[in-house]
């Protein structure tokens, strides 16, 4: 690793404090402890269902009903071991900051994988980068464990599903602090299970169900580019551990083919679990699952867990400007495309499933243009505020669903053409989610804004960089960025207006029943407020700051700092073969300059949409006519889901009928043939010859046994 | 203590295994056709019944526990001179624990299925000890005529165990159907065995070994002999397209049967193919690669997607069980150490995962053979969950999901393929895994995603204490070797010491 980088001041520093974990391990286990008490008390509860069921008693998960012996427990245990989690993590993050630590942390509990010419330990990592996923994952999970004790709280599987929050957010650190490949593909795979029980936890319905299955067959063509990837990996450097690997990718030639190879089979990987296009079909159907989840496990950890795995392998893809520019391009486009989708979704959660999809293309688009620190900047401050906007969703359709539920009216409670005018209702849930609206549009100070920002800007610095390897087409992927935040403001404008602003289309009953979530709720989203307003002051840009009245002496890019010695060997490479990044955008001015243009732009989109939105006549689900044109192939996805069903789905089936047909013959002749030749006692021999199944068995052996002779003997 | 195979007596302390295991079988015979047990058989009361079979398993048994022990013991003993027939190497005992572990399991999860399907105790128990001892005749081989021997032995006991369940049409018939097959394969295998011997002048492995790689062997007669041989061994693996009789048998076969068998009969036969043909074929290792890479990405990508549409679960795992053979037919192609290995490795796991799954299928359809439709498992999860997670466990390993054993058994068998270079297998190896995923996870997901449509179904399962503790010790084992598999790995890495040479893994390249 490259140890000999320390500035002169504080290299006595770094000989003289030592980085001292505390209980690194117990971030880890807490939750499988807290996974083990929950499960057992789920599947406890199933028995006492299932008895309750041979004695002929009716089960009654309705409304109202709660136990206490399937709440209070896991009311305390889940967001509690979260909690204590997250404390234990933020001590460590604070004796990090107090020392200067250059080389990874690697605490080694067990020999995993030994096979003589490769070994893998047990072993976690602590270092500026996975220690920040850490707190991440702990801290936003644990606010969101605390809303679902309210949001789950008429739910009968309680106590299952703290389970499989818990088991995810086990799955998740194992991911985040794997010192290892393979060791982040065990927490990888882990939290794509625990995304498809969460996704299909309200099974009963068919819909949604599928949507689970959908989600774990995409991932899994992703993990399939994670695993190859895995073994290139192994074969060119016979190690996996993050260590030894990163510092011996050193000596591999610039642009090479295999890292290339590499680095495109990961950002497969990447591209399934961080719903990237062609993979991201999955995550918009994920909405299924409560909102909670989609809130922790498809806005703000998993699905970032592919920029997480882009930047930690930062040091390869810097070696591949060819992959770096596929990260990138499918990163923007994924943008664009998921944006221009959300225009027209009407269902509130589809519209923050595909704003999800285009944020992450954007912090693909980041890392994709060697920004590592920045695209890690946006996971967090989209952590912060997509987590409110999905938690505040929540807010609304839990009241909605209530408001429905009392009045039997079985209209959609998610679709926003029956809300309208909530604000009243639901002061809290309304404002805050007017701060995540105007962090994700990219307006100052808001954290959004700050993030996004740089991530545009990177991009036109690097398309400008000395010998930048394709300077039109970053160009491009600048100029789309920029319209990608128009479109974003735009749509999450209408989002806001549909839902809160003008006149109510509930229905006079059902508005009597609308009120504004109970604390255990909004107390998260206060929280997610504040951190969605200042979560941005952690890294602003030198420049801004030296042209504007800074924001105190900490935040001046402070997170730039934090990750250099997780950046730097990239950044090294980068620079090296690339030369300097460019101080000038294409058509001129400076990072002030857009920066300003952009926030004027945002803000100017917001007004404008906020005004345009208001006063169209927005019609209840029911009464809303088709759409047709242009608008109707938005509504409907481009498509997309017909096409992978015609293309890929479809052939896939017939084949194995096909091959079920051909290479199990028995389906041919024993369902036809068989149904005569029971009990026949001696003829039965006979009657086997008859019906030809063991010739056709001895058949297919003999052409076989011929083939291979054949093959071998000429 | 020494063997010194010079003197005829030692060959019996190298055989002890083999001869605890004949000799508690016709003990059990005996003991079962005796006054007592006779009459009881007779008896239409159930309880005597019961009790009488259960006796007799727990004395096959108690006859495995010798053998265990000899096995044991023989880790201890040191060979002392040429021996032509048998080898008392730590191959041959891995391989030993192996059908050990199986044998035990298969009993254990019998108890309740020969006292429900009212079958002859005396004569089933006697069978699976007699197939095991064949089992490790085979692998324990050094020449071709043993191997050739245990096979049969194996073979014909294992014949009678699928046709066992008389009163079923679909029993005799998976019976009569696995013995005409096999009866044509063994064919394949015994002419191959003659045309080595015309070829090398000897039916010893190593001598044939040492005979190719000198060039004294006729290559005219080597190559059919060794296309013969692998058609053979092909066919005990039930490689595509030698499988056909292995769905309709698995169905067939009375459920214990076809769990214990889907494992021992195929980690033995696989044994003593990575046997023969790194020992005796290595320098001809590019004459039977090709074929062996055809076989394998044939019956992967064969297997997987016909698994896909299956609705009967056993089916399924008997498809599922073809797949495995595919991965563990990588392992032989790619024909290294870490490959060998890996193999010892995998079939340990796949023995336990692939005998749980089986075992609670079993339980499902009250050890009988009804309720074999995945539908079938609809909502089982919840009203059972304790069968549920382990099923889950067994499935999830069977699929490789990490933290499993099966996990493991992949890397393993992947690692083993990336040393010869067999990028495109290891390729389709991951792919096929992919889709295999699909059908695990679809009774997984069909057991705790869907509500039973009738309430209660699944509440007169009964798991009697001898499979619960065989379905128990298989999940921690699973649980165990994926979490902590060093131990495990370094027990398979070093039983391939001394095994023979490996040049295989130089020459590796495209098919």
């Amino acid at each position: 690793m490259h140890t000999a980088l320390v500035e002169g001041g504080q290299a006595t520093v770094d000989t003289a404090a030592q980085f001292e974990p505390f209980f690194p391990g117990l971030i880890i286990l807490l939750p499988l402890i807290g996974f083990l008490i929950n499960g057992a008390l789920a599947l406890k509860h199933a028995r006492v269902s299932a008895a309750a069921v041979r004695l002929g008693g009716e089960l009654d998960l309705g409304e109202g009903d709660h136990r206490p012996e399937t709440h209070t427990l896991p009311s305390y245990v889940g967001p509690g071991v979260m909690l204590a989690a997250f404390l234990i993590a933020s001590v460590n993050f604070i004796r990090m900051l107090s020392v200067e630590l250059h080389e990874p942390h690697v605490i080694e509990y067990w020999t995993w994988i030994a096979t003589g010419t490769f070994t893998v330990d047990a072993a976690i990592q602590l270092d500026q980068l996975s220690i920040l996923m850490t707190m991440i994952v702990t801290g936003v999970g644990f606010l969101i464990h605390v809303f679902s004790v309210g949001y789950m709280s008429d739910d009968g599987g309680y106590p299952r599903y703290f389970s499989y929050l818990n088991l995810f957010i086990f799955f998740m650190l194992v991911l985040v602090m794997g010192a290892s490949y393979p060791l982040m593909f065990v927490g990888w795979e882990g939290v794509g299970l625990c995304s498809y029980l969460l996704i299909g936890f309200w099974f009963s319905d068919r819909e949604k169900s599928d949507a689970g299955k959908k989600a774990f067959i995409v991932n899994r063509i992703g993990d399939f580019g994670f695993l190859i990837a895995m073994f290139l990996l192994f074969g060119m450097f016979g190690t996996l551990d993050f260590v030894p690997l990163f510092s011996e990718a050193d000596n591999l030639e610039y642009g090479g083919s295999l890292v290339t190879a590499v680095t495109l089979f990961l950002f497969l990987g990447a591209a399934g679990k961080s719903a990237q296009i062609p993979l991201y079909v999955w995550l918009p159907d994920a909405m299924a699952g409560p909102t909670p989840v989609s809130a922790l496990i498809h806005a703000a950890t998993m699905v970032t867990a592919g920029v997480y795995l882009v930047v930690r392998s930062s040091v390869l893809y810097a070696l591949s400007p060819i992959a770096s520019a596929t990260v990138a391009g499918v990163g923007v486009f994924t943008a664009l495309f998921a944006a221009t989708i959300a225009l027209k979704q009407n269902d509130i959660k589809k519209v923050l499933a595909y704003s999800t999809v285009s944020q992450l293309g954007y912090m693909f688009l980041g890392v994709g243009v060697g920004a590592y620190a920045t695209g890690i900047f946006h996971l967090i401050t989209h952590a912060f505020f997509k987590a409110l906007l999905f938690l505040g969703a929540g807010a609304v359709i839990h009241s909605m669903h209530r408001s429905l539920h009392r009045t039997n009216d079985h209209q959609d409670p998610q679709d926003m053409r029956n809300m309208g005018g909530l604000k009243a209702f639901m002061p809290i849930t309304w404002g805050t989610m007017w701060v995540a609206t105007f962090a994700i549009a990219g307006i100052w100070p808001f954290a959004g804004f700050f993030s996004k920002d740089e991530i545009i800007w990177q991009t036109a610095a690097f398309g400008g960089a000395a010998r930048a390897p394709y300077p039109a087409l970053y160009q491009v992927y600048w100029v789309i960025a920029l319209g990608t935040a128009i479109l974003t403001a735009f749509y999450m404008t209408r989002m806001m207006v549909m839902t809160f602003h003008g006149s109510n289309r509930t229905g006079v009953e059902e508005a009597k029943h609308l009120y504004e979530a109970p604390p255990v709720m909004w107390l998260p989203l206060m929280a997610l407020a504040v951190l969605s307003v200042v979560g941005g002051w952690i890294n602003v840009p030198e420049a801004l700051r030296e042209t504007f009245i800074g924001l105190g002496p900490l935040t001046s890019e402070w997170l730039h700092r934090w990750l250099e010695p997780v950046t730097e060997q990239a950044h090294h490479i980068q620079e090296f073969n690339l030369g300097e990044v460019a101080e000038q955008a294409p058509f001129g001015g400076g990072e002030v300059t857009w920066a300003v243009i952009s926030t004027v732009l945002a803000l100017a989109t917001v007004l404008t949409s906020f005004h345009l939105v208001i006063r169209k006549n927005v019609r209840a689900a029911a009464e809303d006519p088709e759409l047709s044109g242009f608008s109707k192939v938005l509504y409907h996805k481009w498509y997309v889901d017909e096409v992978y069903d015609r293309l890929i789905v479809q052939p896939l089936i017939r084949t194995s009928r096909f091959c079920w047909r051909v290479i199990d013959a028995r389906v041919i002749d024993g369902i036809v043939n068989g149904v005569g030749w029971a009990a026949r006692g001696v003829g039965f021999i006979v009657s086997m010859f008859q019906t030809g199944t063991v010739n056709t068995y001895a058949l297919v052996l003999t052409i076989g046994a011929l083939i291979i002779l054949g093959v071998s003997v000429f | 203590m020494t063997i010194d195979f010079s003197r005829q007596l030692h060959y019996v302390w190298a055989l002890l295994p083999e001869i605890i295991l004949c000799v508690s079988g016709m003990v059990i015979l005996v003991v079962g056709v005796s006054g007592r047990y006779r009459h009881a058989h007779m008896a239409a009361g159930g309880s005597i019944e019961s009790k009488s079979g259960d006796d007799l398993g727990w004395l096959a048994l108690l006859g495995l526990l010798g053998a265990a022990m000899a096995n044991a013991w023989l880790y201890s003993v040191t060979e002392v001179g040429e021996s032509s027939m048998i080898a008392v190497d730590r191959f041959r005992l891995f391989s030993n624990w192996i059908f050990l572990l199986a044998a035990v399991l298969g009993i254990l999860i019998s108890f309740a299925y020969v006292y429900r399907q009212r079958l002859q105790a005396g004569e089933f128990y006697a069978l699976i000890l007699f197939a095991t001892a064949g089992m490790m005749f085979m692998v324990g081989a050094r020449d071709l005529i043993v191997v050739f021997l245990g096979l049969e032995v194996m073979s014909i006991a294992v014949y009678t165990l699928t046709a066992f369940n008389r009163r079923d049409r679909k029993s005799a018939e998976g019976g009569l159907k696995y013995f005409l097959l096999g009866a044509f394969s063994t064919g394949f295998l015994l002419y191959g065995i003659a045309l080595v011997y015309g070829a090398t002048g000897s039916t010893n492995v190593a001598v044939i070994g040492e005979a190719i790689s000198n060039g004294e062997a006729s290559m005219g007669l080597l190559s059919p002999a060794v296309a013969l041989l692998t058609i053979g061994f092909a066919f005990k693996v039930s490689a595509i397209p030698f499988h056909m009789w292995t769905p309709d048998v698995y169905e067939g076969a009375p459920a214990p049967v076809t769990a214990w068998m889907s494992a021992a009969v195929k980690a033995a036969a696989f044994v003593a193919f990575l046997r023969v043909f790194m020992v005796g074929f290595d320098a001809i290792y590019a004459l039977w690669y090709p074929i062996l890479w055809w076989l394998a990405a044939i019956t992967m990508v064969g297997a997987n997607l016909i698994a896909l549409v299956q609705t009967n679960i056993k089916r399924m795992l008997a498809y599922s069980s073809i797949a495995h053979t595919g991965y563990l037919l990588v392992a032989i192609a790619a024909a290294n150490e870490t490959a060998a290995a890996g193999m010892l490795f995998y079939l340990l796991v796949y023995t336990l995962m692939n005998m749980g799954a089986f075992a609670i299928v079993m339980s499902v359809s009250h050890h009988s053979e009804e309720r074999l439709y995945i539908d079938d498992y609809v909502g089982f999860g919840w009203s059972q969950p304790l069968l549920g997670v382990f099923l889950t466990v067994f499935l999830l390993s069977l699929a490789g999901f990490p933290g499993t054993g099966g996990f493991m058994g992949k890397i393993y068998l992947l690692l083993g393929a990336a040393e010869s270079d067999l990028w495109i297998l290891s390729v389709i190896l991951v792919l096929t895994t992919v889709v295999s995923y699909w059908y695990y996870l679809r009774v997984a997901w069909v057991m705790w995603m869907k509500d039973p449509e009738t309430e209660g179904q699944h509440n007169r399962i009964i798991v009697p204490f001898p499979m619960r503790f065989a379905l128990l010790a298989s999940v921690g084992l699973i649980l165990y070797v994926g979490i902590f598999p060093s131990a495990a790995l370094e027990f398979a890495r070093t039983s391939i010491e001394g095994l023979g040479t490996f040049g295989g893994g130089l020459i590796g390249q495209g098919p």
